[in-house]
């Protein structure tokens, strides 16, 4: 379950973020997981979850893009759309095909707050 | 600093001191590694009003610029290091032990080293060190792949970066090495020592942490089925080289040694092939052929 590890890369990013930019509390946390990025979206969800309270990404809104994946088909000479690693060319039908977008995990925005949570005496 | 050799390397000194990744691990006597889990984690309040950050930050980018410097200090050193990928069960362990003892008929001055990775016991790098060759045992805890700060810290406490040093710097004790620059032994040349990191068995997670490792070798046996490069292509298309490991028993299997290569060209075009078996040897000199002519740079 490396989403789990992903999650504390995640809090690493945000934490330093937080560092530089000095918010209290983020209110919604925007991620890039490429379609063959090899992350299971719900799993990371479900880990970010876990890690959040106690954080400034506590009761934070996350929002997951999942942009498609590119590849460069060798027989075509062109970058084609492919959603898994295992498809062929959508225009040749080849196997000869290197991805090369949708690769990637990214932590896109925050929206923070400066403020202190609400649900404070 | 490196703390171990006093060499300039700073991701060596990042990853040696436990604050900078998170909670350290616990070092055992004979230092094997290993990792708990959970970080203490504290926030800071601020000010007001709401307010968006862009980042567009990559969320492996700090394993990355570790394993960059790993990649660095191997160059440096002299040292490939192959990261050996599979799931539980394929022979990695078996493999190396048989490998140690090819290299040490066919190269005996090559200084080989392994870090062996797992949730728990050190029993591999036991079996490891009774062929001789030294082995740092690093236990994830629950960590399902090894990651770049854990490599750059084994390799720091193996005695491998230790005699690179001895072979590449000669008697000086400055150490003041330069790691950019290439020794003459990090690309496709004959390597000045061979470092090995078996990764935790697991086909999935390991595919996506770079160690700063000169290639991926996945080993996949023929007792687990040809489909294997369809059923996890992360790891297969990460791999510059696939070992089918157990081939003695094929005659006694429905294993299809085409297919399972055409499967793993389906995932990776690029990727090489060698059929091994580590407890018969057939096989295992093109292996360390392929190992002692520094391929995969």
């Amino acid at each position: 379950m490396h989403e789990m590890s992903l999650a504390g890369g995640i809090l690493r990013v945000v934490e330093d973020a937080q560092a530089r930019e000095r918010f209290s509390r983020v209110k919604r946390l925007t991620l890039e997981a490429g379609a063959l990025a090899g992350v299971e979206t719900r799993a990371l969800r479900f880990a970010l979850e876990a890690l959040a309270p106690g954080t400034c990404l506590a009761g934070a809104e996350i929002t997951i893009l999942e942009p498609a994946g590119q590849a460069w088909c060798l027989r075509c000479a062109e970058t084609v759309a492919i959603h898994h690693r295992l498809d062929p060319c959508p225009r040749c039908g080849g196997h000869q095909v290197q991805p090369t977008g949708g690769t990637d995990l990214r932590v896109c925005e925050l929206i923070v707050h400066d403020d202190e949570p609400s649900q404070e005496p | 600093m490196c703390v171990v050799c006093g060499c300039a390397h700073p991701d060596a000194a990042a990853a040696a001191a436990p604050a900078a990744h998170g909670d350290g691990p616990r070092v055992a006597a004979n230092g094997d590694l290993h990792y708990g889990a959970g970080a203490a984690r504290v926030s800071v309040p601020g000010m007001s009003a709401e307010r968006a950050i862009r980042l567009e930050a990559d969320v492996l980018g700090e394993n990355k610029r570790i394993a960059a410097g790993n990649r660095a200090h191997f160059a440096a050193h002299g040292v490939a290091a192959y990261n050996l990928v599979s799931s539980p069960g394929s022979g990695k362990t078996t493999l190396l032990c048989a490998t140690i003892a090819a290299l040490r008929a066919r190269a005996p001055a090559l200084p080989v080293a392994v870090i062996e990775g797992d949730q728990q016991t050190s029993h591999d790098a036991d079996r490891i060190r009774a062929t001789g060759a030294p082995a740092i045992q690093v236990n994830t805890g629950k960590g399902c792949h090894l990651d770049a700060p854990m490599v750059a810290e084994a390799f720091a406490r193996l005695p491998l970066h230790g005699q690179a040093h001895d072979h590449g710097h000669g008697h000086d004790h400055a150490h003041d090495h330069d790691h950019g620059h290439d020794h003459g032994a990090s690309h496709g040349h004959a390597p000045g020592a061979l470092l090995f990191i078996e990764n935790v068995g697991n086909l999935v997670c390991p595919a996506m942490w770079d160690l700063g490792e000169r290639a991926k070798v996945a080993i996949l046996s023929v007792t687990e089925g040809e489909d294997k490069p369809l059923k996890y292509p992360d790891l297969f298309a990460a791999a510059r080289l696939m070992v089918l490991n157990k081939v003695d028993l094929l005659p006694h299997l429905d294993f299809d040694v085409a297919r399972c290569i055409d499967y793993a060209r389906r995932v990776n075009p690029g990727i090489e092939v060698l059929l091994v078996s580590a407890r018969t040897g057939t096989g295992l000199d093109a292996w360390v052929d392929w190992l002692l002519a520094g391929e995969g740079a």
